[in-house]
């Protein structure tokens, strides 16, 4: 169990634009770090700085330039910053949360409904909400299926990118709750992307800062609250209030 | 107020339903019997005014104009649903595949739409016709060509506004794959633009089959078209009103028909 979830070693990864006249920006300028299992990562930095296009990398969505990506967990899964695009309006919650399942194992509608059930009440829903729309509920609500959805294929990571920014601060607060229980109860590993260093303060276990590309600080959050080695770090926690 | 919408609602699937239902069911009737025989012609009754003999009068033949807009609709019908069923499916795989995959394959297919484009799309229907000759099987063929250009490129561009949702991305990680996603995730939440562009195409289609009637390359005579009836009445239009009249309200009760129900099923959740 000691071996990384997820290693990235020197990537680099570029986006270009632009159909005749090829424009290319690098987005990510040789980054490496591990994922160790059961660990709560954090990863901060302001937008732009190519948080999510890290996420985008683990997932595979985007072609890495130079170095390399090893994966030992085959599906890890992620739960998107805006709540009310992450959820397919067409479709009930149990459908929606049925899909993994339908996907990925051979069982009947019976089996998936409950462990649909199940699930729901594990993420403090209840059934009611079976054959509810998406556009029926609350941003945290939303939150809290997708959470479920996430799990639906026992992922042993899960990619978090901002889940709790558009959400008012109590809600957050739960979804950050729920988040925490999920992640001690089964041991998922927790990628948790933010720009806010005040809430990765007391949920993370280690925090790295993302700043054009590069990681250029990495610690506990206690080291770097007390001991910042950057200028950068120290104007983050400043902003964040800390 | 949630009741009373529910109601509404409901009040447009039901009298789309009745109208709908109502005409198919006359269409149906027309394929077994006519009160009088379509084709044949009566001197006496020239011009005849809508009477309890002939319900919508007679036309510059003396023909009965109900037995006539009974086949009509007929053809009408077929030629119509034929033309907007080739164009949408055609037009929503080109569409969703191009949205969804771009690249080179968008370009090129996109193109090649755009060049069909910017024909009028009568003006394509007519090469096509003249490439395979006249008769109703061609009209449809030809205008169902002719439609899946605008199919394509609105089901293009709503593809393409959902891809950028998170859902999508979300069923890539739920590990559907790229088939599935596009015809089961993404394509019901496009349906209210395609149910309304399906009947804005019907309406083009009904029109666009009256056009080439017109013409003489539609539905030849003496079978009988609304588009071609009403192309025909145009001439008598002061003479016998009711022979432009009735044709004419068929076809607006045929869109406003659809329409509703159309409205009545996608607002229907």
């Amino acid at each position: 169990m000691s071996e990384n979830l997820v290693s990235l070693k020197d990537v680099e990864v570029s986006f270009t634009s632009g159909s005749i006249k090829k424009i290319e920006k690098q987005v990510l300028k040789g980054v490496s770090f591990d994922i160790k299992p059961g660990e709560i990562l954090g990863l901060a930095g302001e937008s732009g700085s190519g948080k999510s296009t890290i996420a985008k990398t683990i997932l595979k969505m985007v072609a890495i330039k130079a170095g390399s990506m090893e994966r030992t967990t085959n599906h890890p899964q992620m739960i998107f910053q805006d709540p009310y695009g992450s959820l397919n309006p067409a479709y009930s919650i149990s459908w929606i949360m049925q899909e993994p399942l339908r996907m990925s194992t051979k069982m009947n509608a019976a089996q998936r409904r409950e462990k649909v059930v199940e699930m729901l009440k594990e993420v403090g829903l209840d059934e009611t909400y079976m054959e509810r729309k998406p556009g029926e509920l609350s941003g945290g609500q939303r939150q809290r299926i997708c959470i479920g959805t996430a799990l639906m294929r026992e992922p042993r990571l899960l990619i978090a990118d901002e889940p709790v920014s558009a959400l008012d601060v109590t809600v957050a607060a739960q979804v950050l709750a729920l988040l925490k229980r999920l992640h001690d109860e089964k041991g998922i590993a927790i990628l948790f992307i933010s720009h806010d260093l005040r809430t990765m303060y007391n949920f993370c276990d280690r925090i790295m800062i993302l700043r054009d590309g590069r990681i250029i600080e990495e610690g506990t959050p206690k080291e770097l609250y007390r001991n910042p080695r950057e200028e950068y770090t120290r104007l983050l926690l400043k902003s964040a209030g800390i | 107020m949630k009741k009373w919408l529910k109601k509404h609602k409901n009040f447009n699937f039901i009298a789309g339903a009745i109208i709908t239902g109502v005409l198919l069911l006359t269409v149906l009737i027309g394929i077994f019997a006519t009160p009088y025989d379509t084709t044949q012609m009566n001197v006496a009754d020239k011009f005849a005014k809508p009477s309890f003999a002939h319900w919508m009068g007679c036309d510059n033949y003396g023909r009965d104009i109900l037995s006539r807009v009974m086949e009509g609709m007929g053809n009408t019908f077929l030629i119509a649903v034929l033309t907007v069923l080739i164009g949408t499916v055609f037009g929503v795989i080109i569409g969703a595949l191009c949205g969804y995959f771009g690249g080179l394959l968008d370009d090129i297919l996109m193109r090649i739409n755009d060049v069909l484009f910017s024909f009028p799309s009568i003006l394509l229907a007519l090469v096509i016709i003249s490439l395979l000759g006249t008769g109703r099987l061609n009209v449809t063929l030809a205008l169902g060509i002719a439609f899946i250009p605008s199919f394509a490129r609105i089901v293009r561009s709503e593809v393409k506004k959902q891809c950028s949702l998170d859902y999508v991305k979300s069923a890539a990680l739920m590990g559907a794959g790229h088939m599935r996603i596009i015809f089961v995730h993404i394509l019901p939440n496009i349906m209210p633009v395609l149910l309304s562009s399906v009947m804005i195409g019907f309406n083009n289609a009904v029109l666009a089959e009256a056009g080439l009637s017109y013409l003489g390359i539609g539905v030849q005579p003496p079978a009988a078209s609304l588009g071609r009836m009403l192309s025909e009445a145009q001439s008598f239009l002061f003479t016998a009103p009711w022979y432009a009249i009735f044709p004419g309200l068929v076809i607006v009760l045929t869109v406003l028909g659809f329409a509703l129900l159309a409205e009545g099923t996608t607002e229907e959740e």
